[in-house]
Formats: structure tokens, sequence, C-alpha cells
């Protein structure tokens, strides 16, 4: 019985999830452009790619989030050093202005970074729309490193020091290898945050620098599409198959780890 | 490697400065300056006042959302904290994917079933039934919220029940606490840090919001977010209107987090040491 209401609650909880993108996918096979069923075609997926503005879009999306992210990665593994560093009231200090940026509303950070360009009379381009990604990027990498090099053992660097390894050779042959984790999913993060990015980047893009997402709000205004079905239909597939190779890599770095775990005993 | 390791937090600490501080500086000033003197006022935040009804709005929509999506989110994470870890894998994934899909199409494909000729409609017409105005209306804009930020819920409510040590919840057992008792005295309490994140991670993405209000609720669901995000496209005054109300949603923000900080991880932490 109790059994029973577990399994029917979480089921009606992923319908809630999955029915509207299902019935995305469903109509972006459909003919006409209503509401109701009309018969199979991919027409609207070759109108998809045929429409210049949602490529360019594209691109520039994932321009941004590389630079951004790559940067981001740097700019925050080595705040994340420079902090393990401090002493505490340093330390908490960064800490709180690092969770400020990440819980402060995505418009007020849009319209202040905004503000910010339009004082210093920068232009909305690029330069501003991937300055806005660096910043709310850092964060988050910052925070998937610092718990790494708190949790990491001080002595393994000693005992490289000891066994005769310079602090260049102790650093990238011990400390890199045991945050790595930290650094890689902070990478990960970093890049998702900005493809999926709109709000900022609605008030830091010009018209030159468009991402997907804006150009897709700007699609939604207008009249229903079954090209955004389209398009929702692809990104599902894509964030679907990132996934599932994530998850297949993680399984198998985690079995692999609990292997070394039984050898070392 | 202490000392001169702590040097390289230098870039971090000044892109803070330029991209953070800064701005939030330039938030204040324009919010307390006039746009055609430029000297010190009030009148902007008065003004932004004049729009307490829009905001007090934006409050109480949020609130029904964060309630909604944490009642919704409890028992799913709970119920998935018990199972094997295969299926705990399974399930996070099942919730991330529709996160990672953009919110716009998220809530795109709800203005596809809401629509006045959308599916739901298109279904009650073919049985003959009176066709129900769904969008445009304030509970269209709360189930986008619901709909939108419910795995912002789910996840750390999730995260944190997993760890809690199974003996313990086998100890209330054998104290004889039924399966309620032990969700009221045991997990409740211990996954208290879990809903205050759960809760900041859905109130401040609802509060703030403007697409989904845009969206799914029309003209009739007019938000802060809206506001401000109007008077910035407008330039010029503006930007000096949309810096004040920003500002009030930013206190917004600050006090309703002042409140759940009061039940925060971090004292739960240092007396668990």
């Amino acid at each position: 019985m109790k059994k029973a209401f577990s399994r029917i609650y979480t089921a009606l909880c992923f319908a809630f999830l999955y029915v509207p993108i299902l019935i995305l996918i469903i109509f972006s096979f459909n003919s006409s452009k209503g509401a109701t069923w009309t018969g199979f075609t991919v027409k609207w997926y070759g109108e998809l790619f045929r429409n210049e503005a949602i490529i360019t879009s594209f691109i520039n999306t994932l321009i941004v989030a590389l630079v951004a992210s790559v940067a981001a990665t740097i700019l925050g593994t080595t705040a994340a050093f420079g902090m393990h560093a401090m002493n505490k009231y340093s330390k908490s200090t960064m800490r709180t202005l690092t969770y400020i940026q990440i819980l402060n509303p995505e418009i007020v950070t849009g319209i202040s970074l905004m503000l910010l360009f339009a004082y210093f009379h920068m232009t909305s381009g690029f330069t501003t729309l991937i300055l806005a990604h660096i910043t709310f990027c850092v964060p988050t990498v910052v925070l998937s490193v610092l718990p790494k090099l708190r949790q990491m053992n001080v002595s393994l660097y000693e005992a490289a020091m000891d066994l005769g390894c310079n602090r260049f050779q102790a650093f990238t042959k011990v400390v890199v290898p045991e945050i790595m984790p930290g650094i890689v999913s902070g990478f990960l993060m970093a890049l998702t945050y900005s493809i999926d990015d709109f709000v900022i980047s609605y008030f830091t893009s010009g018209t030159t620098s468009q991402t997907l997402p804006v150009v897709i709000y700007s699609m939604t205004k207008k009249q229903v599409t079954p090209t955004i079905y389209a398009l929702s239909t692809l990104m599902f597939v894509g964030v679907l198959a990132v996934l599932i190779v994530y998850n297949l890599i993680d399984i198998r770095f985690e079995n692999e780890k609990r292997k070394a775990a039984g050898a070392r005993k | 490697m202490r000392k001169s390791s702590k040097i390289s937090a230098v870039p971090y600490v000044i892109w803070i400065l330029i991209f953070t501080i800064i701005p939030f500086l330039l938030v204040i000033y324009y919010a307390f300056t006039d746009y055609n003197t430029g000297a010190f006022t009030l009148n902007n935040i008065i003004n932004s006042s004049n729009y307490l009804p829009v905001l007090i709005k934006s409050i109480i929509l949020a609130v029904i959302a964060t309630v909604i999506c944490l009642v919704i989110a409890y028992p799913l994470a709970f119920i998935m904290s018990r199972k094997s870890e295969a299926v705990q894998r399974v399930f996070m994934m099942t919730i991330m994917l529709p996160m990672w899909m953009n919110f716009l199409l998220r809530t795109y494909a709800w203005m596809t079933i809401l629509e006045d000729n959308g599916i739901i409609n298109n279904i009650l017409t073919f049985f003959h039934l009176p066709t129900v105005q769904l969008i445009n209306t304030s509970g269209a804009v709360v189930l986008g919220m619901v709909y939108n930020y419910l795995p912002f819920m789910v996840l750390p409510l999730f995260s944190i029940m997993t760890k809690i040590d199974k003996s313990v919840i086998e100890a209330a057992q054998d104290l004889g606490c039924n399966q309620m008792a032990v969700i009221r005295k045991v997990v409740f309490p211990l996954s208290f840090p879990g809903i205050a994140t759960g809760i900041t991670m859905t109130f401040v993405p609802c509060v703030s919001t403007f697409i989904i209000s845009r969206l799914l609720g029309g003209s009739d669901c007019y938000l802060i977010g809206d506001l401000i995000e109007e008077q910035f496209k407008l330039k010029g005054s503006g930007f000096h209107v949309g810096s004040a109300t920003s500002l009030v949603l930013m206190i917004v923000v600050l006090i309703s987090m002042g409140i759940l900080n009061q039940f925060d991880s971090d004292e739960m932490e240092d007396s668990i040491k």
C-alpha cells in the first residue's frame, strides 16, 4: 500500500516534469501550425536549419560559453588557492562575497552590469557579454574547487617535498591531480550556466552578439511557430546525450576509485 | 605554500571589485540621483513605492509557488533518498534533464498547453465542452514558476536526505516511532538546512522573474521584474527609477534570506562538530 503510493506519487511528479516536453517534441512533427494534429512532417527542422538568426546565435553562444568558462575556470581556481591560504576572517569575507554573487537575483546582476558598461561608455557587444558571463561563472568554479582543497591532505604535499620534489613539481604532481575533479565539475557547471543564461545576456548583449536564448526570447514574443518546437526537441536530445555520457564517465571513475581503494587495503 | 599562494586570489578580488561592487555602488548612485540635475533625491525610491502593489503581488505569487514546490518536492526527495544508489543516479539525471533545457523553452511548452486555442482548450472543444481562460492568469504564472523551479527545490532536499544516517532512522524505529513519527521527529529536523537552501533557490528566481509573467501572465500579471526590465529598456530616466526598484527588490531578497539564515547550516555544522 505504502509502496504503491510512493510509486504513483513519483510517477505523477515525473509526468508533470516531462509531459510538457513530450508535447513540444510531438508537435515539432506536426504539419500545421495549430495545436491540433494534422499529419507528420519534418519541414520545421529544415526551416530551423535555414534560419540564419538561430544558427549565428547558436555559434555566438558556443563561443561566449567556451571563452567565458575557460577564463572563469582559471580565475576561479587561482582564487580558490588564494582563499584557501587566507586566514579565517578574510576567507569568510571572500566566501560571503562569492555566495552573494550567486544568490543575487539574475535581473539585478544583469542591470547592474548594464549600468557599469553604460557608465564607462562601453557599447554592448561580445566584450561586454563575455565579461558578464565570466562574472557569473567564477563563483561556481570557486565553490566547487574550494571544498576539494579543504579535503586535501596537507601532508601529501609535504611528503612529495620530502621525497625530493620541488615546489612546482609537488604542486603539479600532487595538488593538481587531487583537486582535478573540482576543477572539471566547476568548468562544466560554468559552461552549462553560460549556455543556458538568458537574463544577464539579455541586458548585456548588443544586436551583433545575441546568444541563442536571446533569439529564442524574441521568437516567443511573436506568434507560435513549430520551429521553436523543433529547436526544443534538438536541445532535449543534446542535453540527454551529454548527461548520459557524463554519467557513464562518472560511473567508470567511481568504479576505478573503488578498485584502487580495494587494492590499497 | 601558505604565504606565497595568498597572492593568487588577487585577480579575483579585483574582478569582484570591478564587476560586483562598483556596479552595486552604481545602482545605489542612480537610485538616489535625479536624471535631469544629477542632484541627490529620494524621488526615485518614493516613485518606486508607487509600485508597491506590484511588489506585493510578486512576493505573494513567489511565496505561493515556493510553498507548492516544497510540498511537492519533500515527499519525492524522501522517497528517492531511500532507494539504491543506481536508482538515485537515474533519478538525479531525470530531475536535472528538464533543468538543463532552456527555461524559455520550458515556459513556451506551457504556453502551447494553456493558450486559448491550445491543447487543453482543444481537448475541451473536442468533447463539446466550453473553453476556459487559462493563460494570462495569475494561476498560469504560479504554474510556470513551479514547473521551472521545482528541480531547484528537489535537489538540495534530496542531497541532504541522502546524508541522513540510516542508523539514526533505525534507532528511532527501534525506540518505537512509526513512519510518520520518524519523518516528523528525525528526518524533518535533520533536513532543515536543505529546506532553507531549497526555499532560497526557488523564491529568489520566482520573485524576480520577468519572463514567466510576460509569457504566461500577459498584461494581467505584471511583476516587479517586468517593471525593472521596462525601466532599463527606456534608458535615460529609466536607469534611475529602475535602479531604485532593483534596490527595493534586493532588500526584499536580503530580508527573506536573513530570516532563512536563522536556521542556517553553519550553526548546525558547528553543533555537530
